[in-house]
């Protein structure tokens, strides 16, 4: 039984992760129906910016959290304005191929040397770890922190989406935004905003990342990328819930698998999951068909 | 006119792949300069440089100049066929030392077997480089032990001498290096009596290990054999002991690394590996290559750059026997070498072209890789 919570409390701690990444996944989705690959590059990207914070500037931890928002917060913005803007109207296809470039660019443009270079880099610890110890379930100060972070993160997110003004206009455009530009919403605006915003998660999520698993490379985002886009099409790609959702159940198939069969069938298992779901219900478990709110 | 511009054009091409001449004999160096194990590569170019300058200053090699051809192959398989392509067919090297890992150096064996080149691994020790299905590539040879032997010295030495019961093995599924000593450590292991309590595998691109070592706590294991390289053996090596694992770490030669201690800190210390070679022996072969490696470079050799310096002398060895350029006479000549003495002790050529040598065991002592002992084969 501890064994089982103390496997569940792993889950966990890579679930939350994943879930900050799957929410930038499903709001891009949600607003302008397009899978921005480059998502989990911007993960990337925000872990680096954690590193030189922490290394370079020996900022406090707030300090580095704020950073890695507003830097990658604006690298989404610059990558919607040049990359899919000019597609908006375009064909789907061109988008999404175009997303696949970015997040290449991205990957290989990062790994130049006079950028953040081609190598693996250890990140530093900003505090020291401990653990509490329950009932022979032992918890770190890493987990505690990511529970607290993602949480608050995600409580903010709710708010920003259903009580403030931009929150509403951010609804508005997904549901039609056409309608909602007639109506006086500065489209442009709103999207560029919600890039920002699901960025600004997925660079928390990458500092959350570097604490816990203390190295990083420019390709580190590949894979926490593909994990969270399936987390959000798993829990239904558009839903803010869903994408939570789904990034939980990842995380427990994830470390259940390890834990009880073999950890070979991990990546396996995850993706058998998603493709019952999809089947069952292709929408994704809280998808709402035809009416995706943001 | 037309006419002579076509023959002057073809000229030129002829120009440009022209033979070599007899004064010069090129030599290609694969190794990995930037990526996961760059710390690797660094070093097997530096020493290669090292010996390539050495006996060019002293009239190069069987009077020949050696050129040297050096690309970097990111321990990206895909990158390492792409670099022995092109060392063999545009720069038409005519011997290559290379590449540094198991899975990078597969590939390479493989162009080197199909364009009769022969190409010398300094540190790839999976028996797959030089034997494929059963079949020697006989262009293919190596300066360092084979995994299997390591495997066993590592299990003997959990055994016999820190007498440890229940071992738990982590390995890479994705990497033969990493695979193949997992397996060969826990067969020893078995036979000498002891038990393998946990056997998982992760894939390469993994970071989070705590559902692994949550189930390796679970298991009791008393040792923990980590076959990787050090950025990953870092990683691991940490979490494990955030989970609380008290367990000794041990591992094969893909620890020796400055950046181990780096990356783990505290996790790895008191941890034992098994190398090809210890700075801290001496033997004057070892003293003296220490001192001159420390005056060029501020650092001291590790293992990786030892055995470079000894594949790249091998190979010059072989030319010079071969008193010849010409890549099948050079082969020949590699294969039958005996007695050869470099710094990470005397080797001769076994029938599948590995170097039979000994191997020492390290201790990770504050921060710092101490000598324990040798094991000869």
């Amino acid at each position: 039984m501890e064994y089982f919570l103390q496997q569940v409390l792993n889950g966990l701690q890579i679930g939350f992760v994943y879930a900050l990444i799957a929410l930038g996944y499903t709001m891009v989705y949600g607003i302008v129906r397009l899978i921005n690959f480059a998502h989990g590059d911007v993960f990337m990207v925000g872990a680096f910016i954690g590193l030189y914070a922490i290394e370079r500037l020996q900022l406090p931890l707030a300090a580095v959290f704020l950073l890695a928002v507003l830097g990658s917060a604006l690298l989404a913005i610059a990558m919607e304005r040049v990359a899919y803007r000019p597609l908006r109207e375009a064909p789907k296809i061109a988008a999404l191929i175009t997303a696949i470039g970015v997040s290449l660019f991205l990957e290989y443009f990062t790994a130049l040397r006079q950028v953040f270079g081609p190598n693996y880099y250890s990140f530093p610890r900003p505090f020291a770890v401990f653990s509490w110890e329950f009932g022979g379930i032992s918890v770190t100060n890493i987990q505690a922190i990511i529970f607290l972070v993602t949480l608050c993160s995600v409580a903010l997110l709710r708010f920003i989406v259903h009580r403030t003004r931009m929150g509403k206009a951010m609804r508005a455009v997904s549901h039609d935004h056409v309608t909602a530009g007639l109506m006086g919403v500065n489209v442009d605006l709103v999207i560029s905003f919600t890039f920002g915003l699901g960025a600004a998660l997925a660079g928390i999520g990458g500092v959350l990342y570097g604490i816990a698993y203390p190295q990083v490379n420019t390709f580190m985002g590949v894979m926490p990328g593909l994990k969270a886009f399936t987390a959000a099409v798993l829990g239904g790609i558009g839903s803010i819930p869903g994408a939570v959702l789904g990034a939980l159940i990842m995380g427990q198939s994830e470390t259940l698998t390890a834990a009880y069969l073999s950890s070979t069938y991990r990546d396996g298992i995850a993706f058998v999951i998603l493709i019952a779901v999809l089947l069952l219900r292709p929408t994704g478990i809280l998808g709402v068909p035809g009416t995706e709110k943001v | 006119m037309k006419k002579v511009a076509a023959v002057a054009a073809a000229f030129l091409i002829l120009a440009g792949c022209k033979p070599q001449t007899a004064k010069e004999i090129r030599i290609g160096l694969i190794t990995p300069l930037t990526g996961d194990v760059k710390t690797f590569g660094e070093s097997v170019k530096n020493a290669f440089e090292m010996a390539v300058d050495e006996a060019n200053k002293a009239g190069g090699v069987a009077g020949m100049r050696i050129i040297p051809f050096i690309e970097d192959d990111r321990n990206d398989p895909t990158e390492a066929s792409n670099a022995a392509n092109k060392l063999i067919k545009q720069d038409r090297v005519q011997a290559i030392v290379g590449s540094v890992t198991s899975k990078a150096t597969i590939p390479v064996s493989d162009l080197a077997q199909s364009g009769k080149i022969p190409a010398i691994t300094p540190s790839a020790t999976n028996p797959k480089v030089t034997v494929a299905d059963g079949k020697r590539k006989d262009f293919m040879f190596r300066a360092c032990f084979i995994d299997p032997f390591q495997g066993k010295v590592m299990a003997k030495f959990a055994r016999e001498a820190l007498f440890k019961e229940k071992a738990a093995v982590l390995y890479d599924a994705s990497n033969d290096y990493s695979k193949g000593i997992a397996e060969y450590f826990s067969d020893a292991f078995r036979l000498m009596g002891g038990k393998v309590v946990a056997y998982e595998s992760y894939g390469k691109d993994d970071v989070d290990f705590s559902a692994l070592l949550t189930k390796v706590k679970a298991s009791g294991a008393d040792i923990v054999f980590l076959p990787d390289y050090y950025n990953k053996v870092g990683l691991i090596a940490r979490q494990a002991r955030e989970k609380g694992i008290g367990a000794s770490l041990i591992g094969p030669d893909g620890w020796d690394s400055p950046d181990l201690v780096k990356i783990a800190g505290e996790a790895v210390e008191g941890g034992y590996f098994s190398n090809h070679y210890s700075p801290d022996d001496t033997r004057p072969e070892v003293v003296a290559w220490v001192k001159k490696y420390k005056e060029k470079f501020g650092q001291t050799p590790d293992a990786l750059g030892t055995l470079a310096y000894d594949a790249t002398n091998l190979l010059l060895e072989a030319i010079r026997k071969a008193n010849s350029g010409d890549p099948a006479k050079i082969r020949d000549a590699l294969a039958s070498i005996k007695g050869f003495k470099g710094v990470t002790g005397e080797s001769a050529m076994d029938v599948n072209g590995n170097a039979v040598k000994s191997a020492v065991i390290l201790q990770i002592v504050n921060g710092k890789q101490k000598f324990l002992k040798v094991v000869n084969p």
